[in-house]
Formats: structure tokens, C-alpha cells, sequence
């Protein structure tokens, strides 16, 4: 993976920087021994690892702005953070860059029940955010599965989904407002507390766009009422197409769950041994969650059996309990541990219409054995966002790259059919060259527009999103 | 004098007569939503037609200039919709056309469902259009889920064709529900009326329509025979008096027809749901009628021509738009300074030489 070479001028007066970094803000939010950078030198894609040339980590939004004001003044990269939680690499740092992480930025501001919103600063994880209101039978409904974990600085930066977003949206959908600081320094209020804007909004681009245009500190944020209850339906198939088929005339039924998720037979497998959760023995396997009293689960359940029961399933499993419903959700929930316990990984995230699931699922067996390596493909079937999982041997030479290979050939077959890149967990590092493979040259251009009015300089993560070659004469 | 009217069938066509233009464009579908104003006239008629419908994976596209009436007739007989109720503005502007899913988008446009069923926006999946220098742009697709590069498609939503001409939408649609139920409640004060909306609204009853108008609470449910008659009852419980009403007052309250027989200016207000209790108990004061929507989140307000509404608010609102009338206060709400100045250097970013601004 290139990333641009570091400035050596930067690299020559680290000392200056840093003294200067401890000028603007108190010296104990500045990290800059080896072994308190180690930590930060990569995320969740650790296969590409740089130090950093020092960690700030502010405690409020005035000492971020002092912070981005200094480096932008002295003309030194800059390189967002939230929980570090990123599958795509969007928090690798390079060696000139100042990395800027929201970890200490953790509290609960407001809660209004009244006016369903709460804001909170951004280095809060996204299960603690639910976790302060759900007692009082709230929550917020963006819940991508590293929850326990990942910050909304990041959920917004990525603009982060879940598996409930069949029917309560990703994070764009669910943020009211943001405060964030620019490159230069300026803090900007968009949105607030009200609905949408009133002339351009500039919110939903900000969302999404993988901390290139500032660093979002404080959030607004849409809460919702729970649910009285949740069950699922467990549905075996004997074939991908035909699971297919179902979600298809499940949504087109009228029903739309608050998620259908999808399991094929080397995913169910792995997860039979690591779980025992008691799956089919089957080549594909539905969970569709409903939502509502009993009776409205009990009645949308029927419906959904009916519908299952024309495609000629080789079981139904219907959760009448929380028990139930715990053992069905329990294969899926750890798919992604069963499948790290046998194999390395690396999990896609392409997203297809969802017509086109069978094709895409045979071409991707197809790839399979062509390039001799295992695929698991466990996903949101409803919104079509794919997971395929391709196993490989990270000690064998040649496998890796065999794998990219293979990765980049299914990201390309998702393009093909109408789809995209990445559904959730965003470009980063990872997918930033297979840009070329989606848009053209002016469609860079017109995002890259973007990102000359919020930090003409292209000094905040500017090495991500956009193939290097499209951006060089930016970032130069 | 008669303005020359421009009328591209292609992309391509679009972009040369963008990229060759000498002067400013007033972009026109359906003509429903604004006046223009005087200039050489861009019609995106040529621009129409479903270009890909499947129901089943809840995705529609069109071109830009094709009208709402082609896509919810096509939507209704699949037995879907689209689910956040895009205002007609014809009633209360007086205007003649037809709407388009262009004017829609450039307007973000959204009615009672907003509270549930989020707004324009929120169900764009994607868009096609040509930016004041001619460049073809496309971004986002036609898939749900998608973080892709920047999301700019989603900067076109409220953005009144500033940013370029939109030449092709993708959005996401919805099955029609087996039922709506609307309910009533007699309740003068906004502020009670504000307290029990919320309550409705706080409550897991999945309430997707809550507005306060002509001293009435008007509650909507819809979805599954059985599930709309629970929700109703749970809802009489949580709100007592509260009862079912064989009445439709959602499309008015949609188009804010309830203000078109008057002359008075329009004001469409977003501001927090408590501040909409609050800021119609002011300007009931004042002289001002008010119909809340959203729990309280949009305040509909007709006053005296030339009122200064901004004003009279005295800082409640998010923004407020003068939909109707004149006066010395600009009709659409001026920003911040910082977020003003980032949104000129996008607008001349995109549409360098000025030709979208009218």
C-alpha cells in the first residue's frame, strides 16, 4: 500500500513541533515517546503500520481548534482518530503527521426525551451512547458490530450502518447536528437541534467523509423509543439463489424488518463449531427480526412463514422466547470470531442491489476456486450489503496478496452489477485505488471540490478516500 | 419579453449548453415551487422518465424532470410509496404545472411522516447532474447502503439547484401500509398540546404523523390491520379523550393548504419540538396563526405581509423559511458566518461563473 513519503523537513524539526504542540495545549494531551505511539500506529487493519510524529489528545473543542490552528500554520499533516476501530485503515497515520484523537471527549452533554435528542462529544463508543439512555427505555439506532467499541466520531466520519438500518437508517439519517473544528482552526455549528436546514446543508457531506473536512467533537443526535419487543425467524434454504429469492418477496410483502441477515454453509459451519448454536445443516440460512407487541411480532412472523414456506425451506425456526431468539442470534453474532479462530481474514463490504444477490453469490464461488482461496459469506441481506469473508494464510507467502487480488476482483463484480465499493465501513487506505473502478475522473473531481473549501491545504487525512494519483497535485 | 427556454434530452446536451452559457440559467421542472426570475430558462422536461423500477429491492430512478404524479401513480400500483410525503406547493402558491422529483430533491422536501420516515434526503440513494462548469457528475447509485467517496449527492437536497442541474435521482421507497388510522384530540394550548405529542411520540406505538392544528392533537398510525388497532388503543391510553377520526387532515397539513385562501406570507419554521410549544404561544400573541407539525418541530405560521417572523421568534427556531409574501427579511435563513463561508466557496466552487444563483 503507498502512502506519500513523509517530509523531511517536518521529520528534521519533530523537537520544535512538539515543544510547540505543548505551548498550545497542556503538555500531558501530547503523546511523543516510542512506546506511547506504538498504540496508534495503525487500526483495525493492522496489516499497514506507520508511527506517528506525535498523539495529541485534547480534552475539549477549543484545545482541538488550538491544535488544528498550529499545524495548519505550520503546514503539517494532520490525521483524525476516533476509537481506532477502522476496518479500511481511515486512522493510519504517516510518519509527518500529527495523529488528533477524540478518546478523552466522552460526555453525555444533553439528554431531552421530550425533544427525542440527545448530544453527547464524539469520543463516546457507540454502545455507551444507547447504554445512557436505555434504562429509560430509549436508544440510538445505528449499531455497526464493533458497537462495544467504535466512537461516534468515527460512526460519523464513516457514516457507519448496522444491522438495524433495514428500518432505522445509517448515521447520516440519525444526526441532527455537529460541531467541528476545520483545519484552520474555526469551529462551525451545523444543524442543531431542529430538523434538516434551511438553505445548503452541509451536514450530510461531512458525514461520511472519513475526517478529510474537519474533526467532529460534539454530536446531536436522533434518539428513539424501544421497541415493546424483538424475535426473529430462523429460515434454511437449500440453496444462496433461493434464500435470495425470499428477502426479495419478504421487502416487496410489505414487511420490512428491522433486519434480515444472511448466513451461507462454510459461514453456518464455522460457526456450528465455535458456537454450537444448533444451526441447519443447510446451504443457506435467513434471520429475519421483527418488531413490535407480541401480537404484531406473532402476526409479521406468520407472514414472513408464509411467504418462506413458497420457497420450499428446508426448516423454519420460529424464536417464541428470549431464549429462543438469544440461541438464533448467537451463530450470527459470533461469525466473525468463529471465522478469525479458524483462518485469517479480511472481510469485504461491498453492497449490491439486492436482485442481484444470486448471480453475485455464484460468481463469487466461481472466484473462489479460481483463486483456491475459502470464502464465508455472512451479511445484511436486506439493504444488500455483503460481507464475503476470504480466508487465507497470513504466514504463507503470496497469500495476502492473492487475497487482495480476489478482494478487488469482487469489489470490481459489485460495481459491475450497479453496487458499490464499500456499504459501511468506508475507503480509507483499503479501497482508495478501486475508486478508479467506480467513478471517472470528473466524479473525483467533484468530491475533491469538497475538500479544497474545508482545508484548501489538504493537510487532514489527505492520503485516504482518493486514489493518490488523482490527488497528488492537491496534496502537493 | 419572451426568455429562450432550453430543453436538453442528454446529459451531453445539458453540459454544452451549460458550458457555453453567457448568462444565468433559472432552472425549471414542473415550475410548481419558485418564480423565476427572468432568465434564460433551463427545463429539465427532456430529462424524464423511470429509468429503472424494482420493487422488490425497494428502488426506483427517474430523471429529474419526471413528474410526481408519473412516480406515485407507478408507486401506488406496486403498492409502494414514497414515504416522506413530498409537499405540493400548488395550493398555497397558486401555481400551475406539475411537480417533478428534481424540484423535490432541490428542495428537500418532506411532511408530516418527517418524524418517522426522515425526509427527501434521507431516501436518496443517488443522483446524476451537470455542475456550472458542464462537468457530468454522478454520485452515490442505487443501493441502500453506501459510503462510497463524499455522499454530494445529498449536498443537492435543499440546495435550490445551486450546486447544478440534477439530471438523474435514485431513491429509496416504501410498501404502502395495509392501514392508516388518524386520531384527535380537542386541546387549545400548544404547549399541553406539545407535552402530549411528545408523549405519543416517546411512546413505542411507531406514531408517524403528529401535528397540532386548529386547537385539535391529530395523531396517524399506520401498518397491519391488527397492529393499527392496538397502537390506536395503547395511544387512547397514553392520551386520554384521544379518539379514532374518519378524516384525512395529513395532505393539507402536507401542502399547508389551510393558508392558501388567505394573502398573508407563509412561514415554514424547523426549530426544536419544546421551542415549537413556545415560539407558537409568542406568536399566538402577536396575531399569528399557527399550525405545529412534527411534535412541535415545524411551526407553519401566516402572518401580516412584511412581518418579520425572525424576529418575532426571538432566537427559538433552527431556521425559518418565507415560503409566500415579501419583505425586508430574506425569504430563506441566513447562516453562520463560518458555515456562510464555507457554503459561497462551494457554491462558486460548482458554479464558478455564477449561472444557478437565481
Amino acid at each position: 500500500m503507498d502512502m506519500p513519503i513523509p517530509s523531511a523537513e517536518i521529520l528534521s524539526r519533530r523537537a520544535d513541533h512538539i515543544a510547540a504542540l505543548k505551548s498550545v495545549v497542556p503538555a500531558d494531551r501530547v503523546i511523543e515517546d516510542v512506546i506511547g505511539l506504538r498504540a496508534y500506529e495503525c487500526d483495525a487493519l493492522t496489516a499497514y503500520r506507520c508511527t506517528p510524529l506525535a498523539v495529541v489528545l485534547p480534552c475539549n473543542t477549543e484545545e482541538v481548534a488550538a491544535v488544528l490552528k498550529l499545524c495548519h500554520d505550520r503546514g503539517i499533516p494532520v490525521v483524525p482518530r476516533g476509537a481506532g476501530t477502522s476496518l479500511a485503515g481511515g486512522s493510519l497515520p504517516t510518519a509527518d503527521a500529527v495523529v488528533v484523537g477524540v478518546a478523552r471527549l466522552t460526555d453525555v452533554l444533553e439528554v431531552d426525551y421530550d425533544d427525542r435528542i440527545m448530544r453527547i462529544q464524539t469520543g463516546r463508543t457507540n454502545l455507551s451512547v444507547t447504554a445512557a439512555i436505555e434504562e429509560d427505555g430509549w436508544f440510538y439506532a445505528p449499531d455497526p458490530s464493533s458497537q462495544l467499541a467504535c466512537a461516534i466520531s468515527g460512526n460519523i466520519g464513516m457514516n457507519s450502518g448496522g444491522a438495524h438500518c433495514l428500518k432505522y437508517g445509517v448515521t447520516v439519517n440519525n444526526l441532527l447536528g455537529l460541531r467541528m473544528v476545520l483545519m484552520d482552526g474555526t469551529i462551525i455549528d451545523l444543524g442543531g437541534a431542529h430538523m434538516d436546514a434551511g438553505d445548503i446543508d452541509l451536514l450530510p457531506v461531512v458525514c461520511g467523509a472519513e475526517g478529510q473536512l474537519g474533526i467532529v467533537t460534539e454530536a446531536t443526535l436522533r434518539i428513539l423509543p424501544k421497541p415493546e419487543g424483538a424475535r426473529p425467524v430462523m429460515v434454511a434454504f437449500g440453496s444462496s439463489a433461493v434464500a435470495g429469492a425470499c428477502v426479495s418477496d419478504t421487502i416487496q410483502a410489505g414487511i420490512v424488518p428491522v433486519a434480515i441477515e444472511f448466513m451461507d454453509r462454510p459461514c453456518i459451519e464455522a460457526c456450528e463449531a465455535f458456537a454450537k448454536a444448533g444451526y441447519p445443516d443447510c446451504e443457506a440460512l435467513l434471520i429475519i427480526e421483527v418488531e413490535g407487541s407480541d401480537r404484531e411480532i406473532d402476526h409479521q412472523l406468520a407472514l414472513i412463514r408464509e411467504i418462506a414456506e413458497r420457497h420450499n425451506p428446508d426448516e423454519i425456526r420460529e424464536s417464541r422466547s428470549a431464549d429462543e431468539s438469544a440461541r438464533i442470534w448467537l451463530g450470527r453474532k459470533s461469525a466473525f470470531g468463529a471465522m478469525g479462530q479458524i483462518n485469517d481474514y479480511m472481510c469485504l463490504d461491498g453492497t449490491i442491489p439486492v436482485s442481484e444477490l444470486p448471480y453475485v453469490l455464484e460468481r463469487i464461488g466461481e472466484l473462489s476456486k479460481e483463486y483456491g482461496l475459502g470464502v464465508a459469506n455472512v451479511f445484511h441481506a436486506g439493504d444488500g450489503n455483503m460481507h464475503p469473508l476470504i480466508l487465507f494464510d497470513a504466514n504463507k507467502p503470496g497469500d495476502l496478496e492473492r487475497c487482495e487480488a480476489m478482494g478487488a476482483d469482487i469489489l470490481r463484480l459489485c460495481i459491475e452489477v450497479g453496487g458499490c465499493l464499500t456499504g459501511e465501513h468506508g475507503v480509507g487506505i483499503e479501497k482508495r485505488d478501486l475508486m478508479h473502478a467506480q467513478f471517472n475522473a470528473q466524479d473525483l473531481e467533484a468530491q475533491m471540490i469538497v475538500k479544497d473549501v474545508f482545508d484548501p491545504k489538504w493537510l487532514l487525512n489527505a492520503a485516504k478516500v482518493f486514489p493518490l494519483d488523482a490527488s497528488e497535485a492537491r496534496r502537493a | 419579453m419572451t426568455q429562450t427556454t432550453f430543453t436538453p434530452t442528454t446529459e451531453d446536451e445539458l453540459s454544452d449548453i451549460i458550458a457555453s452559457a453567457i448568462g444565468p440559467f433559472d432552472i425549471v421542472g414542473g415550475g410548481t415551487r419558485h418564480t423565476p426570475a427572468g432568465h434564460q430558462r433551463l427545463s429539465t422536461a427532456g430529462l424524464s422518465g423511470v429509468r429503472l423500477y424494482e420493487p422488490g429491492a425497494l428502488t426506483l430512478v427517474a430523471g429529474a424532470g419526471t413528474t410526481m404524479a408519473e412516480i406515485n401513480a407507478l408507486l401506488a400500483d406496486n403498492g409502494q410509496r414514497l414515504p416522506f410525503e413530498p409537499m405540493d406547493h400548488r395550493a398555497v402558491l397558486g401555481t400551475t404545472g406539475e411537480p417533478t422529483l428534481g424540484g423535490m430533491i432541490a428542495l428537500n422536501h418532506c411532511g408530516p411522516r418527517r418524524v418517522q420516515a426522515g425526509s427527501a434526503r434521507d431516501m436518496l440513494l443517488g443522483l446524476r447532474f451537470v455542475d456550472g462548469s458542464g462537468r457530468i457528475v454522478k454520485n452515490g447509485g442505487r443501493v441502500m447502503k453506501n459510503v462510497t467517496g463524499y455522499d454530494i449527492a445529498r449536498l443537492h437536497c435543499g440546495a435550490r439547484g445551486k450546486l447544478g442541474v440534477m439530471t438523474e435521482i435514485s431513491l429509496k421507497v416504501l410498501p404502502l401500509p395495509e392501514r392508516t388510522a388518524t386520531m384527535a384530540l380537542a386541546e387549545p394550548s400548544p404547549i399541553a398540546a406539545v407535552a402530549g405529542l411528545s408523549k405519543a411520540l416517546g411512546s413505542p406505538f411507531e406514531v408517524n404523523g403528529a401535528a397540532w392544528h386548529q386547537g385539535r392533537i391529530l395523531l396517524r398510525v399506520e401498518g397491519f390491520n391488527d397492529s393499527v388497532s392496538y397502537r390506536a388503543d395503547q395511544l387512547a391510553g397514553l392520551l386520554p379523550g384521544l379518539t379514532l377520526v374518519d378524516e384525512n387532515p395529513w395532505d393539507d397539513l402536507r401542502d399547508a393548504r389551510f393558508a392558501a385562501t388567505t394573502d398573508r406570507d407563509i412561514w415554514r419554521v424547523s426549530l426544536r419540538a419544546s421551542n415549537g410549544a413556545k415560539a407558537a404561544e409568542r406568536l399566538m400573541g402577536m396575531g399569528v396563526d399557527v399550525t405545529l407539525d412534527w411534535g412541535g418541530a415545524l411551526l407553519w405560521a401566516s402572518t401580516d405581509n412584511g412581518f418579520d417572523l425572525r424576529s418575532a421568534l426571538g432566537g427559538l427556531h433552527g431556521h425559518a423559511t418565507r415560503l409566500r409574501g415579501a419583505g425586508d427579511a430574506p425569504a430563506l435563513e441566513p447562516a453562520a458566518d463560518g458555515v456562510a463561508q464555507l457554503t459561497t466557496a462551494l457554491q462558486k466552487a460548482y458554479d464558478p461563473r455564477g449561472l444557478f444563483n437565481g
